[in-house]
């Protein structure tokens, strides 16, 4: 029992009960559509902590990959006809193929050099989409069909709310498994240790691609919701604001910590919403959050938090 | 012929201001091992501040002293509140940290200025010079010769100060220049108040011709990281090459090939560089100890 | 059949020679130590032997396969494990799960199965917690299988690595001083460990500066000196060598050849 709940999965059935009594407290649709948002960004960040939190790899670009699922849902209806699921699953695909091919060269490097490369390799996205009207629409971007599934739209903040939430505990119990497996294993010692992780026959390098896909393909599932939901999208979806959100989020609640990143997403998807009132103050407030929480919380808010509990109690 | 002088010599004047960039990253990371992702904001606070204080009716040299004073402030700032109180926090935690920097200054110069472009009357006339066909503007040239000026007045004090030589043995070995009796804290921070200097220069140099405004930190910053990283990370002769080159390299694509993709250069070169030769133009080989 | 064959190997770092013109030979079963004082060349000779530098000059092979110049993991696959002197734990995760890493090799590696956690992957990581606990046992660590590696004191860290390093089934096992920084009792412990290890028809080959600890266990002993060989043999043979006693014995280890000597 005890192993169970100190273990990944305690964390994925506490967030499926939250997710489904949720609504009952919020006491409007526009709760709700916060409620959707937050769980959109969470699973970016559910991924993202894979290779972070994880694996110890910085990415300062998967804005990038998110614009490359939000694109797809927009461009293949759009464009190709094909069907808005068709789109998601295909932008999910092409977002992944790209983090495989990118992601060798690029995880060859460490630290400061592998955050400077992914932060380049997300501008150029962002670029992409901003330069390439004839297909994007421009900098002003391009509207979203909706999703058509079994006959149904889906459309509203309920729908979207029961979309994202339904996904996110998928994707954090996908994340769970794997982090409870050799794989997760692999990771993790890849992040105390390279050198040790190499001599005991791990392929360092396949390991840390594993974790750049996986992430990669969670960003653009989640840039594909979030591209439907809002009906639009533009290059700014792929920026590198965006990029260093994510990051924040995944630090901000706690690297390695499925759970925390799901809190962190909800602290910076509901700041603009307290901050609405001061809109222009919101840059300084995201860039003081991020200093002063690593600062006096370097481990982020919920390992903190767990650790003072744990403290407390002995 | 005329064309190629004329984007060499728009190539050399940006890549002036890249490698001023790059010293500034250059100069802390030596000191300390941090890349400040602020690094950009120190050229935008240079021009955006002598813009407003010289619109307010202080005289321009005036207005640039403010401008340098004010960056140096918050250069020593942002390393005594943010970078000090984190010593010793892992490579991610600093990169947060300076990036949390850096959105802070650009949120706060959109506050206290605005989020408009502005500029700056030219020192020196703007009756262009023509060499060759190109037309050279005068403060192309007062661009290059303020970013020489900077260079050989870092080096002077790199080589014949005693803080400036506190700040390169602290940079060949910490614990040795402790032990020597440098405080290695100051060092740092006198670090960060020479390259918010030499940063805030560059953009009061550079604000008459490429204009400024509150977010133009950014790409800065990584065009500047790119330049460093080209010339070898901790080179400052490297980052004054590596500076030159990214903005030749840049004016060229953009005149020859297109300007759309003017930005994607500094990052091909950051690419290219961490692949073929991942030590730089002016590095040695190294290896992990293990 | 030699276990491992090092001919002729050399390596310089910017123009200073680490290694030069290194050979030889260890047995399956055998304890091969190599001894020589700081800076002679041991870690170095180990960080290429292991894989993780590239020699200048010579050859290593294992098992009678040229494996010169290939990277760690796969040498990993080919039976060749090791500790570090600088240990190299995974401090974040349990002990158990550090032991649970070296069995990497010996578990299945679909990442699809892992994804959605199939039944064989449960399975799979009992046999491999269960198979952690052994190794736990064997090393005398299994009081502390669930605490976090970072919180272990020093001389149950070396143990864990080399439980960790066994982990892997290795039938060449390199031991970088693990009796550095441990008490008498420890170190006694992990001679013991190590003849067993050996005994099971594993090679061993050792650096230690211990030279009690040395002499008593090694079947064969090979000297280096700035880099170079200038001894080899059994405990008597070295002890006796006159350029052994000039360059390592005679310049600070009077007392421990003294001890030795007991």
């Amino acid at each position: 029992m005890r192993r169970f709940l100190e273990g990944p999965y305690a964390g994925v059935l506490a967030l499926a009960i939250l997710v489904a009594v949720l609504p009952l407290a919020l006491p409007s649709l526009f709760y709700l559509r916060i409620a959707a948002l937050i769980g959109i960004f969470a699973l970016v960040v559910v991924g993202l902590n894979l290779l972070i939190g994880y694996a110890g790899q910085v990415s300062l670009g998967h804005a990038g990959f998110f614009g490359v699922g939000a694109y797809a849902v927009a461009i293949g209806p759009t464009y190709l006809g094909l069907p808005a699921w068709l789109a998601l699953i295909a932008g999910a695909a092409i977002a992944g193929l790209i983090a495989f091919l990118v992601g060798r060269p690029i995880l060859r490097l460490r630290g400061h050099y592998l955050a400077v490369a992914t932060l380049g390799m997300g501008l150029l996205f962002a670029m992409v989409f901003a330069n390439e009207s004839a297909w994007t629409g421009g900098p002003d971007g391009m509207p979203v069909p909706h999703l058509d599934l079994f006959g149904f739209r889906m459309s509203g903040a309920r729908t979207w709310y029961w979309i994202s939430g339904v996904s996110l505990v998928i994707g954090a119990w996908v994340a769970a498994n794997v982090i409870a497996s050799p794989t997760g294993r692999a990771l993790r010692a890849i992040h105390d240790s390279e050198t040790a992780a190499q001599v005991l026959g791990i392929d360092v390098a396949r390991y840390k691609l594993i974790a750049f896909v996986l992430s990669a393909v969670y960003a653009a599932v989640a840039g594909a919701y979030l591209a439907m939901f809002d009906g639009l999208v533009t290059p700014e979806t792929a920026g590198f604001l965006r990029s260093i959100e994510f990051v924040t989020m995944a630090v901000l609640g706690g690297l390695g910590s499925t759970f925390g990143g799901i809190v962190g997403a909800a602290l910076l998807v509901l700041l603009p919403q307290v901050l609405t009132v001061f809109q222009d103050y919101e840059h300084i407030a995201l860039g003081l959050i991020m200093i002063v929480v690593m600062i006096f919380l370097p481990a982020g808010i919920v390992p903190s938090l767990a650790g003072l509990l744990r403290w407390r109690r002995s | 012929m005329a064309e190629f002088l004329q984007f060499a010599f728009s190539g050399l004047t940006v890549g002036a201001i890249y490698a001023l960039v790059a010293l500034g990253f250059t100069l802390i990371y030596n000191a300390s091992g941090v890349i400040n992702f602020a690094q950009g904001e120190f050229v935008m606070l240079g021009g955006m501040v002598t813009v407003f204080t010289h619109a307010a009716g202080v005289p321009l040299p005036l207005a640039a002293l403010i401008a340098l004073v004010v960056a140096i402030i918050v250069g020593l700032a942002l390393y005594r509140l943010a970078i000090e109180p984190a010593r010793g926090a892992s490579p991610v935690t600093l990169i947060i940290i300076t990036i949390g920097a850096s959105i802070l200054l650009r949120g706060g110069a959109s506050l206290t200025f605005d989020k408009s472009f502005h500029s700056l009357p030219p020192f020196a006339g703007s009756k262009p010079l023509m060499i060759g066909g190109a037309a050279l503007l005068p403060q192309s040239l007062i661009v290059l010769a303020g970013a020489g000026a900077i260079v050989i007045a870092l080096w002077y004090f790199l080589t014949r100060t005693l803080s400036g030589k506190a700040i390169l043995a602290t940079a060949a070995n910490r614990l040795a220049a402790r032990l020597v009796g440098i405080n290695t804290n100051a060092v740092v921070g006198l670090s960060f108040g020479v390259s918010a200097a030499i940063g805030a220069l560059g953009g009061i140099l550079m604000t008459p011709i490429t204009l400024t405004s509150y977010d133009s930190g950014t790409l800065l910053a990584l065009k500047g990281f790119a330049a460093a990283m080209l010339g070898s990370m901790g080179n400052p002769l490297g980052a004054v090459v590596g500076g030159l080159t990214v903005g030749l390299l840049e004016a060229f694509s953009a005149g020859y090939i297109s300007s759309s993709y003017k930005d994607a250069v500094a990052f091909l070169v950051i690419l290219g560089v961490l692949f073929l030769m991942p030590q730089g133009l002016f590095g040695r080989g190294g290896m992990e100890r293990v | 059949m030699s276990m491992l064959a090092v001919e002729g190997l050399g390596i310089t770092f910017g123009g200073v020679t680490a290694l030069a013109d290194v050979s030889f030979e260890v047995k399956p079963a055998e304890i091969f130590a190599i001894i020589g004082p700081n800076g002679a060349g041991k870690t170095t000779l180990f960080n290429v032997i292991s894989g993780l530098y590239p020699p200048r000059q010579g050859r290593v092979r294992l098992n009678g396969e040229d494996v010169t110049g290939l990277p760690p993991d796969r040498l990993a696959r080919r039976g060749l494990s090791r500790t570090f002197q600088n240990l190299q734990v995974f401090f974040r995760m349990t002990v158990a799960e550090n032991i649970m890493v070296g069995r990497h090799l010996h578990e299945r590696r679909n990442v699809l199965a892992h994804l959605f956690t199939l039944p064989s992957v449960l399975a799979q990581n009992r046999a491999t917690r269960a198979k952690a606990e052994n190794l736990l046992a064997f090393v005398d660590l299994s009081d502390l299988a669930d605490r976090t590696a970072g919180s272990l004191p020093y001389g149950a860290l070396r143990r864990l690595e080399i439980a960790r390093a066994l982990a892997t089934e290795p039938k060449l096992l390199l031991l970088d001083e693990p009796a550095a920084g441990c008490n008498p009792v420890e170190t006694e412990e992990i001679d013991n460990v190590i003849q067993k290890i050996a005994a099971s028809g594993v090679a061993v080959v050792l650096v230690e500066h211990d030279m009690k600890l040395v002499m008593k266990i090694s079947h064969r002993i090979h000297v280096l000196d700035r880099g170079r060989t200038i001894a080899q043999g059994s405990a008597a043979d070295v002890r006796n060598n006159e350029q052994v006693i000039a360059a390592y014995l005679g310049r600070h280890g009077q007392r421990e050849a003294a001890r030795a000597q007991d």
